[in-house]
């Protein structure tokens, strides 16, 4: 139960932080979150990780769906030289994932022992 | 709290955004940022503009005077309704920077030799020779003279503002995309880089004059062969204005200096440009008058040859004022309709071509360039010391030396520090240019979209300076006319044509042609004016105009039009992406007379037979138009390689009518024996030697599947960025040079209008590209299937009350 409330609150927090703060602000929600959220250390990590994977994955899946892909397909070309559109996806949505697993990770640490 | 554990998570988590947050050498690219480019709420994502976008706003500004309603159809192209004229052009420029800014802002870097800013030291020497060539310098002293007109200045006032509101109301996630990509961030806009624009405009279209390449030529070649490889006379030349014109009286007399022969350098010039505009940035217009019209009502036509580039040079538009109501297309960073029509006249443009700009050798007392020689005497040296900011690097920092030659300040654009595209460079020298000249082109757009009438588009296009163009005019009341118009050195013949010594005020130009000794046509009797850039007038007009102009164009524009009769706006839109290669018919006669066929083998016969058989069309499909493009360039470097193989580098070459010229007049020209060979070569040998080494290439081609002519061709419109994904290439159309539809693999038709002044006027445009400059829009590339097929869209001049239109998709509404 912990898991999924960390889980809804992190994708929460983050999406509402990058409507006024840079993207890394991610990290400090997840970091927050789980510094309040008390978790083992993985746990929180997956969280986080699990947070914004499904958050950046989704977002940019549903903004790309609206443009036919057609800009998705255009930078995949740029970025990876190749014309798929799930592997630029999947690479937004794990760099998102992984940088507020490790923001988690780290607040994890200072959640007082009970 | 576990210490340890945090910490190294923690630096880890620091070390990751480090990562993610900056840009890396990866393979010679930088990478964009990674972390911030693929966050879907600031990144690339945020591009991605979803196919039913809605483009409808409210927006308010205090600088605005009044309520302005934005109409746009579905084709973006947005109605302007203003109350105010200013405020027009407001919203002009908030539209303009909404769809286009990096664009305009990538121009405008490129103009004052700032691009290396942007992408880093390889742009270094693009950005020293612009300076140096004084593109800043020309547009401070554009602005000057702007300010003190106060009507441009309120108006390109009112235009930066507008695009200043759309770079504040910016944010990370709204950037356009390439400012994401590369990572930077616009700079505010100012009148100052309207000017450059305008500038480079003048860079584009006036500024392809050969002076190195012919002084080299004539260090090389004796006096006569000079004259037979450049001569000023065209055989099949038919002017701008027709032969048989009589002009006004000369009123200004250039005398050629008596050393004028002589002391025109006989040594090669060791500087030359690193870049050089396109030769064939030219375009076609005509003006039929109602006399040859189906309805009797005048259509005037224009297509403007440019470098084809995606986001388009031109955005599309009507601006309707309670002063006027003008439609066509603008220059993203300037106020007003460039290229258009009113509800009185319709207007356009072709390059006027002529040599504006010339070289003159100075001679510095020293290195230090602080005092050079003129009229016996040493002069103190003006410097403009020039910072260049490169990225990821230090600055660097020039400076030029700018020197008075009698009136006229003038850059020391090559010197030892800089010699171009050459390192070796010992001579300096200046660079004389009507572009430096105070002038204010803002005017004739404005008065143009303005005008009623042929007096007002006469009065409006006397204020076009440089680049000179041709101007052509239609009105509803049935006028037509054309003016070669343009601010016109008066020169001797041959002055400027080769680098000239700058010790003294004798090869100075002395004078400019008087406006209204400017050759013009006003309602002729053959019923229809035309231009595509050939030579604007005959031998018999008193004034020099230069050596270097395309013929062909022209002579068919001119015959077709001749011939024609009830005539009607399909007909024109069918003559303007007409593919037939008149050069081609020209040359055909004594290709098939001199081949000596019974020497090609069965594989040559076999193009041989596609040649023969060939219509002289350019058309999608067509492999007679590859099979002569082959043979023509075999057919040159046959004639010339031989002459041309111990010849100075960046040496000027003949044109290809110069070519045909000779060869039609004399099959046993000089330069058609090789003189590295003992025995007498015969134009027979020169075609049928070529001829084989072109069937070689055709068939590389066929092998490649690359034979018919549009592949061969391979038409593609790059992104100004050079990004293959954002690009668009192999496109389906013919044409070619010497063609009307003149589209050759990266420039062709950049806009194509018919204008018929029917009382409702029936007007038709296309240009290939789209109203967004954004590459994660629909509205990107979308008409350039259109374009490429010869296909046009039928423009509407909106009128009010037609508010509920259903092409009426958006409504921006702007108040104050």
């Amino acid at each position: 139960m912990k898991f999924t409330i960390s889980i809804l609150v992190t994708a929460a927090l983050s999406f509402a932080t990058c409507l006024f703060l840079p993207w890394w602000s991610i990290a400090i929600a997840a970091f927050v979150v789980a510094a309040v959220i008390k978790q083992s250390a993985a746990k929180s990590f997956l969280s986080g990780f699990t947070a914004l994977f499904l958050l950046w994955g989704f977002l940019s899946f549903y903004i790309s769906s609206a443009n036919g892909h057609a800009l998705a397909q255009k930078i995949s070309l740029v970025l990876l030289k190749m014309d798929n559109v799930w592997v630029l996806i999947f690479a937004t949505a794990l760099i998102g994932a992984l940088t507020a697993g490790m923001g988690a990770l780290s607040g994890s640490f200072i959640t007082p022992r009970k | 709290m576990k210490i340890i554990p945090f910490l190294i998570s923690t630096a880890l988590t620091a070390g990751l955004v480090f990562l993610l947050n900056n840009s890396w050498k990866i393979g010679g690219n930088n990478t964009p940022l990674f972390g911030a480019f693929l966050s879907p709420q600031h990144g690339f994502w945020q591009n991605a503009e979803a196919v039913n976008s809605d483009f409808s706003d409210e927006l308010s500004f205090p600088k605005l005077k009044g309520k302005t309603s934005v109409y746009l159809d579905e084709r973006l192209v947005p109605h302007i309704f203003a109350e105010q004229e200013n405020d027009a052009y407001f919203v002009q420029g908030y539209l303009h920077a909404k769809f286009r800014l990096w664009q305009m802002e990538l121009q405008t870097h490129a103009a004052a030799g700032r691009a290396a800013e942007i992408i880093g030291d390889k742009a270094l020497n693009h950005d020293r020779e612009f300076r140096r060539l004084g593109m800043v310098y020309a547009a401070e002293i554009a602005v000057t003279e702007m300010s003190k007109d106060p009507v441009i200045k309120s108006e390109c006032d009112a235009y930066t503002e507008g695009v200043n509101a759309y770079i504040k109301s910016l944010t990370e996630s709204t950037l356009p995309l390439e400012y994401k990509l590369i990572g930077y961030t616009p700079e505010l806009w100012s009148n100052h880089k309207t000017a450059l624009l305008l500038k480079y405009m003048s860079y584009d279209l006036a500024a392809h004059e050969k002076d190195f390449e012919m002084t080299n030529a004539l260090s090389f070649f004796s006096a006569a062969d000079f004259e037979k490889l450049f001569p000023y006379k065209q055989d099949s030349l038919d002017p701008i204005i027709p032969k048989g014109t009589s002009f006004l009286k000369q009123t200004v007399f250039p005398v050629a200096p008596a050393t004028a022969d002589s002391a025109y350098f006989k040594q090669p010039v060791q500087a030359a440009e690193s870049q050089k505009p396109d030769m064939a940035n030219g375009s076609n217009n005509w003006a039929v008058s109602g006399s040859k019209t189906k309805s009797g009502a005048p259509i005037l036509c224009n297509d403007p040859h440019l470098g084809l580039n995606l986001p388009s040079l031109w955005y599309e538009l009507q601006i309707s004022t309670p002063a006027f109501n003008a439609y066509g297309v603008s220059f993203p960073g300037a106020p007003g309709v460039v290229i258009g029509y009113n509800d009185s006249c319709a207007f356009g443009f072709t390059n006027g071509g002529r040599d504006v700009r010339d070289y003159y050798e100075i001679i510095f007392k020293d290195d230090s360039r602080k005092e050079y020689l003129f009229n016996g005497t040493y002069h103190a040296t003006n410097f403009r010391v020039d910072t260049f900011k490169i990225k990821g690097q230090p600055d660097f920092i020039d400076s030029v030396a700018y020197v008075k030659l009698g009136n006229d300040v003038c850059p020391v654009m090559f010197d030892k520090s800089f010699g171009g595209k050459r390192t070796d460079n010992s001579k300096n020298y200046a660079v004389r240019w009507t572009a430096h000249d105070p002038s204010n082109e803002l005017r004739i757009f404005n008065q143009l979209n303005h005008a009623k009438n042929y007096a007002d588009y006469q009065a409006a296009a006397q204020n076009l300076r440089t680049p000179g163009q041709n101007c052509v005019f239609a009105c509803k009341n049935g006028d037509i006319a054309l003016r070669t118009q343009g601010n016109w050195p008066a020169k001797w013949k041959g002055q400027g044509d080769f680098v000239m010594p700058g010790t003294d005020t004798s090869y100075l130009w002395k004078g400019f042609i008087p406006q209204d000794e400017v050759p013009y046509q006003y309602n002729p009797e053959r019923g229809f004016v035309s231009s595509a850039n050939q030579k604007p007038v005959d031998e018999t007009y008193p004034y020099y105009i230069g050596r270097v102009y395309p013929l062909y164009r022209g002579y068919e524009i001119n015959k077709r039009l001749s011939a024609m009769n009830n005539i009607t706006a399909d007909s024109m839109m069918q003559l303007q992406t007409d593919n037939y290669n008149c050069f081609a018919a020209m040359a055909m006669p004594f290709i098939l007379k001199s081949i000596n066929a019974a020497s090609l083998n069965a594989g040559e016969q076999q193009y041989f037979s596609i040649l023969k058989n060939w219509n002289m069309r350019h058309d999608v499909g067509s492999v007679g138009a590859t099979v002569f493009v082959n043979f023509w360039k075999e057919f040159e470097t046959a004639v010339f390689a031989d002459e041309y193989a111990k010849a100075p580098e960046n040496v000027e070459r003949p044109l290809e009518s110069t070519l045909l010229e000779a060869v039609l007049k004399d099959s046993a020209w000089k330069f058609i024996d090789n003189i590295t060979t003992p025995q007498t070569e015969t134009l027979a040998d020169n075609v049928t030697a070529a001829f084989k080494k072109a069937a070689i290439s055709c068939k590389a081609a066929q092998l490649n599947g690359k034979l018919v002519w549009e592949k061969y061709k391979a038409t593609h419109i790059d992104h100004l960025a050079k990004l293959p994904a954002f690009s668009r290439d192999n496109l389906p159309i013919g044409g070619g040079t010497h063609i009307i539809n003149a589209t050759r693999d990266t420039h062709g038709p950049s806009w194509r209008m018919v204008i018929e002044l029917t009382q409702k006027t029936n007007a038709h445009g296309v240009y290939p590209g789209g109203q967004s400059g954004n590459p994660g829009s629909k509205f990107y590339d979308n008409f350039i299937d259109t374009w490429a097929t010869g296909k046009f869209y039928e423009l509407w001049m909106m009128v009010k009350g037609e508010e509920k239109d259903s092409r009426i998709k958006w409504v921006m509404s702007f108040t104050n």
